[in-house]
């Protein structure tokens, strides 16, 4: 079968991640580009577009408010997801398929449904639109992402082990410090990182449910009508970019070790 | 021992109790109010509650809905098929060709999807555009004496662009379902006279196929509800339902005919959905 | 045996567990002696494990009590039991090293580190891991494992130690060594071991008393050769080892014999001593013979006991053994007959016809 032998298929993935890298290479082109118009060919380097960044207070505010839900979303969803991932992972009861489905249900749901929905119950309740209302359905589409990483680092966590621990004199409290948490802390760790990620990114959700107070990627959609603000949201752009890697390089690690650690396979453990 | 079932239940159940709470009320509770509400009707600054159908006739039966539908079912679609069947090749060659540092590459797949969605849409734009990357780069290189048009506000633009975006969805599922498969399988099946062509039709594609529907599944569904992609580089042939959902509770401030468009097209895409998990659980046989 | 087995440390009162509307154990009552090896036998889902547990405190009974060291253990908790468990898995706790697994339950004791390590160091010799202490459990294989399980009982000096299947995650040689190792090491230390297992042999071996256990009932509670010799009914019998049944009526019963008609054996005096008083003689419909009771005789004029004619349907050569397969004159199923190949002594063909010996006091007694 010639057109799936290796040679092909190697030549194809490399086409294939310059397709999916073409993008991400182009935003520090321009980032770094001394023109205003994004075109080629480049002008000149200049470091002047992530000097400015540092000047521009509504980007502040906005990167602000930015950290706050994503800091708020992470705890939250990864709480909710610990539970959750526990359940599943440990005990069997009735409706378990149903209830869990239901809480993954926002991973393949349309993010404008939720948004709309979400929007519709506020205006219902009279209930002003707030970074608040943002966390709310950031922690919605967040916690599947949680219950999916816990879920490898509780697998991992054989049931035993904690019996033993209970076997051996050690009080629950104790077993939890002792046992579950190092256990499972490469897990939660990584789980924060990641949902943080997710919510610092959102843009659908944060679009609709946020009142006055704009998130990065609502401050970023109302720069992209200025052509002259281009630049620096190429900028802006590249830093995000940079620090998402990093965050996801972190939680990988984190993960991967856990999941060694347990003697998990980590190249299936979570997906 | 599996036996342990009524204080398992009970403990299981109050784990996942806030959890659940969480969901019923900031999920189950919003999408039954959207329902509700689109059988209301916008009276201004103030909601009819009357119970009417009225909303759903408006979005059935007006040409500009009904074109909106049909579009975004179409390029959904379109998106989808081309999404996975280019996802397909990589999966496989990860799966089988690819011995150390698959976890590498699954890395560098999902990384640019971690880059703003925004910017990568808005990227694509200054690729396909008039004066864009490609299009430069085509004329330099002697290939084309003006620039292309076809690729940018148009449907073509759209594909591209969301082909792009859900890459790393459409993916992953494949290459799990494929790492799933055991390998004697395939070595029974040559063994007992098949080809590596009739071999792949019969063990490696069927067997693959939970992962081909999960990532069909998981590619359509969100593409319906995109707004961006279209607004940014689809032009006017580009715009699809959610763009006008969009409008509706925005700038049109009709909210409940926003709702009717919002179910109707959630109904819709659940329908195909269950016709395409239907099929894909008969083309692949009795595998889970 | 010593005679510090005489005195009851583990008394097992009535005990009924209950899993909704599922009963894995139903009321169980035994006695377990000081210092003793004892060991629950029984296949799968026989309510060994539950019974364990419940003695470990893992699982409250639904009825009944456990007392252990003439202390009534119910309400009190698994992690104040003077118990310990080495788990089927062995629960070698991932992110610690071995003598910090050792040390674990000292730990919670509040001891010195001083007191501790010494402890630690102490038991890791006796187990042969002394050069171990800094290994972690991914590094250890399934034998290293399963002495470090062993060790982080032992370091607590509990009254008693379960042992959950500790056996059954190791290949076959290791899996024999360790039985060895584990029996002598618990004569040694003198400590009161319970042992949950399937493997019949495995019992055997290693046990002063065995439990054989069938859905949530004991059903006989003896010494290995107890119940190797005198299985109170067909299921123990043939869970043990292997057991050629053959149908029986009674003819008489007097103080010293029971006189019984056998299918293809014929009429025989059986002697009563080795039969329980208790038992309803007059109700014994099948016999039983072990397979190394019967002997192919090398020639019809041996001067055994008694004798029966029969043909070899066929053979299974195990080496040291061979297992025939022979139909005896006046009996269509066909009995298993054991013998080992000792020198000058050549395996009988199937098709030949042989003359098969065996003697009154080899054979059991059974009703329905």
């Amino acid at each position: 079968m010639k057109w799936l032998s290796s040679k092909w298929l190697a030549v194809y993935a490399v086409v294939y991640m310059i397709f999916l890298y073409a993008p991400v290479i182009l935003l520090p082109l321009f980032a770094f580009n001394t023109s205003t118009i994004i075109a080629f060919p480049l002008s000149g380097f200049t470091t002047e577009w992530f000097v400015g960044l540092w000047y521009t207070d509504t980007l502040h505010i906005a990167l602000g408010n930015s950290m706050f839900v994503g800091v708020t979303t992470a705890l939250l969803s990864t709480l909710l997801g610990a539970f959750a991932a526990r359940a599943s992972a440990r005990f069997a009861f009735p409706g378990k398929t149903g209830i869990v489905g239901l809480i993954m249900l926002p991973l393949v749901l349309p993010e404008i449904i939720i948004a709309v929905a979400l929007l519709v119950m506020l205006n219902q309740l009279g209930m002003p639109l707030s970074l608040w209302t943002v966390v709310g359905g950031h922690v919605l589409i967040c916690t599947p992402f949680a219950i999916a990483i816990l879920s490898s680092s509780y697998r991992g966590l054989d049931r035993e082990l904690e019996e033993a621990s209970f076997d051996l004199g050690e009080s629950r409290w104790g077993t939890f410090r002792r046992v579950t948490l190092p256990l499972v802390l490469p897990g939660v760790i990584s789980s924060l990182l990641i949902t943080f990620t997710i919510s610092l990114d959102e843009f659908i959700i944060a679009f609709f449910l946020t009142g006055t107070d704009v998130t990065l990627p609502v401050y970023i959609w109302s720069q992209l009508r200025f052509p002259a603000k281009l630049p620096s949201v190429m900028a802006l752009g590249t830093i995000l970019l940079l620090v998402s890697v990093v965050l996801l390089i972190i939680a990988e690690a984190l993960r991967r070790r856990s999941a060694a650690r347990q003697g998990v396979d980590t190249t299936l453990a979570g997906l | 021992m599996a036996l342990r079932f009524d204080r398992e239940a009970g403990q299981g159940l109050r784990l996942i109790s806030l959890t659940l709470a969480y969901v019923l009320v900031m999920l189950a509770a919003p999408l039954l109010m959207v329902i509700t509400f689109s059988f209301w009707t916008q009276d201004y600054l103030t909601i009819d509650t009357t119970l009417t159908l009225n909303n759903y006739r408006e979005a059935w039966g007006t040409p500009i809905y009904q074109v909106l539908m049909w579009r975004s079912l179409k390029i959904s679609l379109i998106v989808t098929v081309v999404t996975v069947l280019l996802a397909f090749p990589i999966a496989y060659y990860l799966s089988f060709h690819v011995t150390r540092r698959k976890a590498l590459w699954l890395f560098l797949i999902t990384v640019p999807f971690w880059t703003s969605y925004l910017l990568r849409v808005f990227l694509w734009k200054v690729i396909l555009g008039y004066n864009g990357v490609l299009n430069s780069a085509l004329l330099g290189l002697g290939f084309i004496d003006a620039p292309l048009t076809f690729i940018l506000y148009n449907l073509n633009a759209v594909v591209i662009t969301l082909a792009h975006a859900w890459a790393p969805f459409a993916i992953l599922p494949i290459f799990v379902a494929l790492e799933k498969i055991d390998r004697s399988l395939l070595e029974a099946a040559t063994d007992l006279g098949d080809s590596p062509l009739r071999r792949f039709f019969r063990i490696t594609l069927p067997l693959a196929m939970p992962g081909i529907v999960a990532a069909t599944l998981i590619v359509l569904i969100p593409t319906v509800g995109d707004f961006i992609t279209p607004r940014l580089v689809g032009g006017t042939d580009g715009l699809m339902i959610s763009n006008m959902i969009q409008i509706q509770f925005g700038k049109a401030n009709n909210a409940p005919l926003g709702a009717a468009l919002a179910v109707s097209s959630m109904v819709v895409i659940g329908l195909i959905s269950v016709g395409i998990f239907l099929v894909g659980k008969k083309l692949g046989g009795r595998v889970r | 045996m010593k005679d510090t087995h005489t005195k009851p440390m583990i008394v097992i009162d009535q005990v009924v567990k209950k899993f909704g509307s599922f009963t894995a154990l139903h009321g169980i009552s035994a006695e377990i002696r000081e210092g003793e090896f004892f060991s629950l036998l029984g296949p799968s889902g026989c309510g060994k494990t539950t019974l364990l547990r419940v003695i470990a405190g893992f699982e409250p009974p639904t009825k009944g009590k456990v007392a252990i060291g003439g202390k009534d253990m119910s309400g009190i908790p698994a992690n104040s039991r003077p118990t310990n468990m080495v788990f089927q898995s062995y629960a070698i706790f991932p992110h610690l090293n071995v003598e910090e697994n050792v040390g674990y339950g000292l730990k919670t004791r509040k001891m010195s580190k001083a007191d501790i390590a010494r402890d630690v160091a102490e038991v890791l010799k006796l187990v042969d891991m002394e050069s171990y202490g800094k290994r972690k459990a991914h590094e250890l294989s399934g034998g290293q494992r399963q002495r470090v399980a062993l060790a982080r009982a032992l370091v607590m000096r509990p009254e008693v130690i379960l042992l959950d299947e500790p056996l059954s995650a190791l290949d076959k040689k290791l899996r024999d060594q360790m039985q060895v190792e584990l029996r002598s090491l618990q004569r040694s230390i003198g400590i009161t071991f319970i042992l949950v297992t399937h493997d019949q042999e495995e019992a055997l071996i290693m046990s002063d008393r065995i439990a054989v256990m069938f859905d949530g009932r004991i059903e006989q509670l003896d010494t290995p050769e107890g119940l190797y010799r005198r299985p109170v009914n067909r299921r123990v019998a043939s869970f043990i080892g292997v057991m050629n049944f053959l149908p029986a009526k009674v003819l008489g019963v007097t103080d010293q014999h029971v006189k019984l008609d056998i299918a293809a054996l014929g009429q025989i005096d059986v002697p009563r001593h080795d039969i329980d008083p208790a038992f309803d003689i007059e109700a014994v419909d099948t016999i039983g013979v072990r397979p190394e009771m019967f002997t192919l005789l090398a020639d019809a004029d041996d001067t055994a006991q008694m004798k029966v004619q029969g043909e070899v349907v066929d053979s299974e050569y195990y080496g040291d053994m061979t297992y025939y397969s022979v139909r005896l004159a006046g009996h269509d199923t066909p009995v298993t007959i054991s013998m080992r190949n000792t020198a000058g002594r050549s395996v009988v063909p199937p098709g030949s016809q042989v003359t098969v010996g065996w003697g009154a006091d080899s054979i059991v007694v059974f009703k329905e």
